[in-house]
C-alpha cells in the first residue's frame, strides 16, 4: 500500500489518514483533519491494520496536520502505542494540547483491563455456588423464624415493651385502608360465583344451592385466601419496602447500634398489628362476598331471606373457624415474609424493589402451599 | 484516669466482607477525650473498619477494644454494655423517616431509661438545643436539610451521654459554611463534655481544625500509612502518599 487516502481533508469536520512507506524502511501514518468520536470511525480500523500488518517496522503517526484532537481522538493514539510490537510507534508533529491530553495516558497500563470480570468457574463450582446460596437462604430464613419467635414471645411476656403506636398505626395502613379493596374484591367475587354456578344450576332447578357454594367457598377457602394475597401484595409489599429502605438509609445499623434489635423492634409490631386484622377483614370479606352471591341470586328469583336461611343451614361453626384459623395463620406468613424480604435488602435503590417484588412473590406461593396443607390436614381430621 | 488513657484499641484487624480483606492489619488507640480521625481516599476502607469497630460486622481477623472490652468476642450482655458506651451518627444521619426529630431523639431514652415521659422530653429537646435544632423538634427528617439532619443524627448519638461519638463524613454533602459550624459542634462537646470522637472523613479542612490525631489509611497498601497528630503528619512526614494527601496534591506531586 503506498500513499492512500482514505477519506476527503477537505472540509472541517473531516479526517484523513494518508499511509506511505518511507525510505528508511519505517511506515508513515499522516492523519489530518478533526479528530473526535464523530469522525473516529472513518479512520480507526484503517489505521489499527495498517500497524498491524508491519509488525515489525517501524511506525511514525504524523500529527501535524490534526487541528484538532479530544478525549475520544487520543484514543487512537493510544490504541495504536499500546499494543507490544518489535517495530517502535512514534507520535510526532502533535500540537502541544494535544501532546498535554496524550501524555495523561500510559498506554501501558491500558494495554489490558486491569480489572475484568472474574471469569465463571467450572460448572460444578457455580452448582456448589448456588446450593451454598440456597443453603445460607435457608439458614437466615430459620433464623429469622427463630429469632421472630423469640421476639413475639418476649412481647408476650412483656407487652409494655411492644411499641403500641407503631401496632395501632400499622393496623390502620394494613386493616383499615384494605377494607374498600377487600369489599371491592370480595364482593365481585361473591357475585361472579354465584353468577357462574347459577346458570348450569338452573338447569336442575338447584339454583337454592348456590347459596351452599357461595357460603361454604367464601368463609372457609376464598375469603381467607383472597383477603390473604390481598395483603401480601398491599401489606406484604409495603413492609418489604419500608423495612427494605430503611435498610439502604442504615436505619436498620442505627437500631443495631443502638442495642435494639430490628426483629423485635420492627418486625413485631408488624405481625401483631397483621395478626390483629387480618382475621377481621377475613370475617368481611366473607360477609361482602355472601351480599355479591345473594344480590346476584336476586335475579334468579331467590330473595335474601332464602339466601341467607340456605347459607345459615349449609355452613356450620366448624366451617366458619377452619377459615378463621387459616386467616391467623396467613397473616403470620404475609407479615413474617415482608418483614425478612425487608431486612434482606441489599444495597441500592432497585433492592428496594427486589424485595417488594420478592416479598410478594414468595408470600403468595406460601400462601397457596400452606393452603393447600390445610385442605389435606382438615382432610385428614374430617372437618 | 488519665488523659491519654486509651478508650478505643484497634489490634491486628482484618476488614472485610466475605472474607476478602480491604484493609489489613489495623492498629492504633483512640485517646479518652480526643477527636480522632480516620482518613483516607475515596475507597481505602475508612466506612469498613468504622462498622468493625461499631460490631456491624464481624472481622476477618483481630480486636477492637472498646472501654477495656473486646466488641468481637463479647457475649451478649458485653456487647449491650459496650453498644451503650457508643453513639453513631452515620452519613445519612439515619434519622427514622417515620418519627418527629423529637421522637428520634427520644427513641433511646424510651427504651433505655425509666425516665419520666416528661423528662425525657425535657432531655430530647436538650440534646437538640445542644445542635442547634431546639426549633425543629416537631419536623420529620424529610422536611429538613442534609446538615440539619446530620445533626440531629448527633443529637440522636448523643441522647444517652455515651462517652464516645463515631462519625461516618459527617462534613460530606455540607456546605463549607455548616462544615464548620459542624467542626465547632465537634470542638464544643469534646472540650465542654469529655467526648470522645472517632470520625471517618476526608475532609482536610475539618481535619485541621477539629482533630487531635488521625490514622490514614491507604487503598494501595490496604492498611494504616501513618497515625498521629494531623498537622505533623502534613509537615513532617517522609512518605508521599502522607504528605500528597496532608497537602491536597497528587501523589506525584509531592514525590
Amino acid at each position: 500500500m503506498n500513499s492512500a487516502a482514505l477519506a476527503p481533508a477537505s472540509a472541517l469536520d473531516v479526517v484523513a489518514l494518508a499511509i506511505r512507506d518511507l525510505p528508511d524502511g519505517r511506515r508513515l501514518l499522516a492523519l489530518s483533519g478533526r479528530l473526535d468520536s464523530a469522525t473516529l470511525p472513518a479512520v480507526w480500523e484503517s489505521a489499527r491494520r495498517a500497524v498491524r500488518e508491519v509488525p515489525s517496522r517501524g511506525i511514525v503517526v504524523d500529527a501535524a496536520a490534526v487541528d484538532y484532537c479530544d478525549g475520544a481522538g487520543v484514543a487512537l493514539f493510544v490504541e495504536l502505542l499500546r499494543h507490544p510490537r518489535d517495530g517502535k510507534v512514534e507520535v510526532v508533529n502533535l500540537k502541544p494540547a494535544q501532546a498535554t491530553l496524550l501524555e495523561q495516558f500510559d498506554p501501558r497500563v491500558l494495554e489490558h483491563d486491569l480489572d475484568p470480570e472474574v471469569p465463571r468457574g467450572p460448572a460444578i463450582e457455580e452448582v456448589g455456588r448456588a446450593a451454598h446460596g440456597v443453603w445460607r437462604d435457608i439458614r437466615v430464613q430459620v433464623e429469622f423464624v427463630g429469632e421472630t419467635t423469640a421476639a413475639l414471645a418476649h412481647a408476650a411476656r412483656h407487652p409494655r415493651s411492644v411499641r403500641w403506636r407503631d401496632v395501632w398505626q400499622i393496623c390502620e395502613r394494613a386493616g383499615v385502608d384494605a377494607l374498600p379493596i377487600v369489599a371491592l374484591i370480595s364482593f365481585l367475587l361473591g357475585m361472579i360465583l354465584a353468577f357462574q354456578s347459577a346458570v348450569p344450576m338452573k338447569r336442575f332447578g338447584a339454583e337454592i344451592f348456590v347459596a351452599d357454594l357461595i357460603g361454604l367457598s367464601m368463609l372457609r377457602e376464598l375469603g381467607p385466601l383472597m383477603t390473604a394475597i390481598l395483603l401480601a401484595g398491599r401489606s406484604g409489599a409495603a413492609f418489604a419496602a419500608e423495612i427494605g429502605t430503611m435498610r439502604v438509609n442504615q436505619e436498620v445499623d442505627a437500631l443495631t447500634t443502638m442495642g435494639l434489635n430490628p426483629v423485635r423492634f420492627l418486625v413485631t409490631p408488624r405481625i401483631i398489628a397483621v395478626v390483629l386484622m387480618t382475621p377481621l377483614l377475613t370475617i368481611f370479606s366473607g360477609l361482602v362476598g355472601l351480599l355479591g352471591g345473594a344480590l346476584t341470586m336476586q335475579t334468579f328469583a331467590i330473595p335474601f331471606t332464602t339466601f341467607f336461611k340456605e347459607v345459615d343451614s349449609a355452613v356450620t361453626l366448624t366451617d366458619f373457624m377452619a377459615g378463621f384459623v387459616k386467616s391467623f395463620v396467613f397473616a403470620i406468613l404475609v407479615a413474617g415474609i415482608g418483614c425478612l424480604r425487608g431486612l434482606q435488602t441489599a444495597a441500592g435503590a432497585s433492592a428496594v424493589g427486589d424485595s417488594a417484588t420478592r416479598a410478594v412473590v414468595s408470600g403468595i406461593i406460601l400462601l397457596v402451599v400452606v393452603d393447600g396443607l390445610f385442605a389435606y390436614a382438615y382432610y385428614v381430621l374430617g372437618i | 484516669m488519665t488523659a491519654t488513657e486509651p478508650i478505643i484499641r484497634v489490634v491486628d484487624l482484618d476488614a472485610g466482607y466475605d472474607g476478602v480483606a480491604i484493609v489489613q492489619d489495623i492498629n492504633f488507640e483512640v485517646r479518652r477525650g480526643e477527636v480522632f480521625g480516620i482518613l483516607g481516599g475515596s475507597g481505602c476502607g475508612k466506612s469498613t473498619l468504622l462498622k468493625h469497630m461499631i460490631g456491624l460486622y464481624e472481622p476477618i481477623r483481630g480486636h477492637v477494644y472498646i472501654g477495656g472490652d473486646d466488641i468481637v468476642t463479647a457475649d451478649e450482655a458485653t456487647h449491650a454494655a459496650i453498644l451503650r458506651r457508643f453513639g453513631v451518627m452515620y452519613q445519612s444521619g439515619a434519622l427514622f423517616g417515620s418519627m418527629t426529630l423529637l421522637e428520634n431523639v427520644r427513641l433511646p431514652l424510651e427504651e433505655y431509661t425509666d425516665l419520666p415521659d416528661d423528662a425525657i422530653d425535657l432531655v430530647a429537646r436538650m440534646k437538640l438545643e445542644l445542635v442547634g435544632l431546639e426549633g425543629f423538634t416537631g419536623h420529620l427528617p424529610a422536611e429538613l436539610s442534609g446538615g440539619m439532619q446530620k445533626r440531629a443524627g448527633i443529637a440522636r448519638a448523643m441522647a444517652l451521654d455515651p462517652s464516645i461519638l463515631f462519625m461516618d463524613e459527617p462534613s460530606s454533602g455540607l456546605d463549607p459554611i455548616t462544615a464548620a459550624s459542624l467542626d465547632a459542634t465537634i470542638r464544643r462537646l469534646a472540650e465542654n463534655l469529655g467526648v470522645t470522637f472517632a470520625i471517618v472523613t476526608h475532609d482536610l479542612g475539618s481535619i485541621f481544625v477539629a482533630m487531635d490525631r488521625v490514622v490514614l489509611l491507604d487503598r494501595k497498601a490496604k492498611g494504616v500509612i501513618a497515625v498521629g497528630d494531623p498537622r505533623r503528619l502534613r509537615d513532617e512526614s517522609d512518605d508521599p502518599r502522607v504528605r500528597a494527601f496532608f497537602r491536597r496534591e497528587s501523589e506525584a506531586q509531592a514525590a
